[in-house]
């Protein structure tokens, strides 16, 4: 796959350094997303990749450096940083859905509450976003009664009613049984190839070759590597990629 | 047995006074309780700070102690005033030291259920770009008040037994000080304790039963 975004830079990191305690989670990252960009962070566990998608809607603070988003600064608190997230998608790894609410209140909550939407034209929606990830006929159920590749497709609606600008994904499918994985994967692929701006942090491989335009590969807090898929998975640079894809591709 | 049918009515009216009580404070202490977690769990410190110190003070004090600073303290000598009828404005009075008491119990108990709401339930209501109080009031307090039905119960029954100190807030209309105004004349009497003991009884076991029964309808599963 090439480039399919129209080049513009919609989330740009300069110099971002995050600290937790002793710990330097996150080291000097410059990275930038541009808009329609499908870019797949991999690495190994704890080399900062789920904090760096945490950090794009400040679910985790920096320490220094900047995030900018859409042209702007990333908020700091309250109601404007509550704006940019209204545009920030969010797929969790444990899915998150609220657990009192139905699947359709699950996924009409932030288009009436945030965005203004009447509940008509919110619930409409909602159903056509649960039409396209395969759930219309559980949304009347509670998340707890539906699987957890159900759920997780739940929460990717839930994160497109708010028409968001990107979606961040992290490790969408590492909670799930391996026969779901793949369900939540192709609904995935679909946003990727509608153009969605997206950064997925998985292990996924198999996603990463077939909808990633860009790959990131993050060890020890620092982006260690980026390059094309392809490029990537068939010629890595630097020891340290060699050295993971060797452990994750030879079985 | 005798002396209970004689003073039925009055020991009635004392006993309805009760009622009253507790309806007033179950009301008003739920709204205040619900305020003061949301400041105890809110990002501002100056809020959390508020809310931690009014709980341990009040938590911590007798409510007999409560209910006297109400009558002397903030009624004699701040001029707190609720009515010009003495009896109208010690009920008052009673009532809101008993809330206040009261909602230092009932926000403790809903802090202990926000702690049983997973923290990615917040991470979720943010990440859709809700405010910090419309995640907690539409996501985090819902989630909260039901794990915490059964202990609420709790607190409200006690909250109902504890109507029965009102004269310490110089409210002298209750049942307990009817029931202790009839023994200065008539001496001790088994039988009039105990009518008292299965009115309240009448009172607030139904409201365990059903406490009990809405915290397992209302529960969330994960």
């Amino acid at each position: 796959m090439t480039e399919n975004g129209d080049g513009a830079p919609l989330v740009r990191l300069e110099n971002v350094n995050k600290h937790f305690g002793a710990l330097h989670v996150l080291k000097n990252i410059n990275l930038t997303v541009s808009r329609g960009e499908v870019l797949v962070v991999i690495g190994p566990s704890g080399g900062g990749k789920s904090t760096l998608c945490r950090a794009i809607n400040r679910l985790e603070t920096i320490s220094d450096g900047q995030i900018i988003f859409d042209g702007q600064v990333l908020p700091e608190e309250g109601k404007a940083l509550a704006r940019l997230r209204s545009d920030v998608g969010m797929v969790f790894q444990s899915f998150n859905l609220f657990a009192h609410k139905t699947i359709r209140e699950n996924v009409t909550l932030g288009p009436v509450k945030v965005r203004g939407l009447s509940r008509d034209a919110a619930n409409k929606r909602a159903m056509e976003l649960l039409e396209r990830v395969g759930i219309a006929a559980q949304a009347d159920k509670y998340p707890a009664q539906l699987s957890g590749g159900q759920q997780q497709r739940v929460a990717i609606a839930r994160a497109l009613a708010m028409d968001p600008k990107m979606i961040l994904f992290d490790e969408p499918t590492s909670a799930l049984d391996p026969e779901m994985v793949q369900e939540v994967l192709d609904v995935m692929v679909g946003l990727a190839r509608d153009g969605m701006t997206m950064v997925v942090v998985t292990h996924e491989m198999g996603f990463a070759r077939r909808a990633a335009n860009r790959v990131v590969f993050m060890a020890d807090g620092q982006i260690v590597e980026e390059n094309t898929p392809d490029e990537f998975f068939t010629n890595a640079q630097t020891d340290r990629a060699r050295d993971f894809l060797s452990k994750i591709l030879t079985h | 047995m005798d002396e209970l049918i004689t003073y039925a009515p009055d020991l009635g009216l004392g006993f309805l006074e009760n009622v009253k009580l507790a309806l007033v404070a179950l009301v008003t202490s739920l709204v205040i309780g619900t305020i003061l977690v949301a400041m105890r769990v809110s990002p501002t410190p100056v809020l959390r700070a508020a809310g931690t110190i009014y709980v341990n003070v009040v938590r911590n004090t007798p409510l007999t102690l409560v209910l006297a600073f109400s009558a002397l303290g903030l009624s004699d000598q701040l001029g707190l005033v609720f009515s010009g009828e003495p009896r109208t404005n010690s009920f008052w009075l009673v009532a809101m030291g008993l809330s206040l008491y009261t909602a230092a119990f009932v926000c403790e108990a809903l802090r202990s259920g926000v702690n049983t709401v997973p923290l990615g339930q917040a991470e979720a209501a943010r990440a859709i770009g809700l405010t910090f109080s419309q995640s907690l009031t539409m996501i985090i307090l819902p989630q909260a008040f039901r794990s915490v039905v059964a202990p609420l119960g709790s607190v409200i029954i006690a909250m109902i037994k504890n109507t029965t100190v009102a004269t310490a807030g110089g409210f002298l209309a209750d049942a307990a000080a009817v029931m202790k105004e009839t023994f200065d004349q008539t001496g001790a009497s088994i039988p009039i304790f105990l009518g008292i003991v299965v009115a309240f009884m009448v009172l607030t076991m139904p409201i365990g039963f059903f406490t009990g029964w809405l915290s397992r309808r209302l529960a969330v599963a994960r």
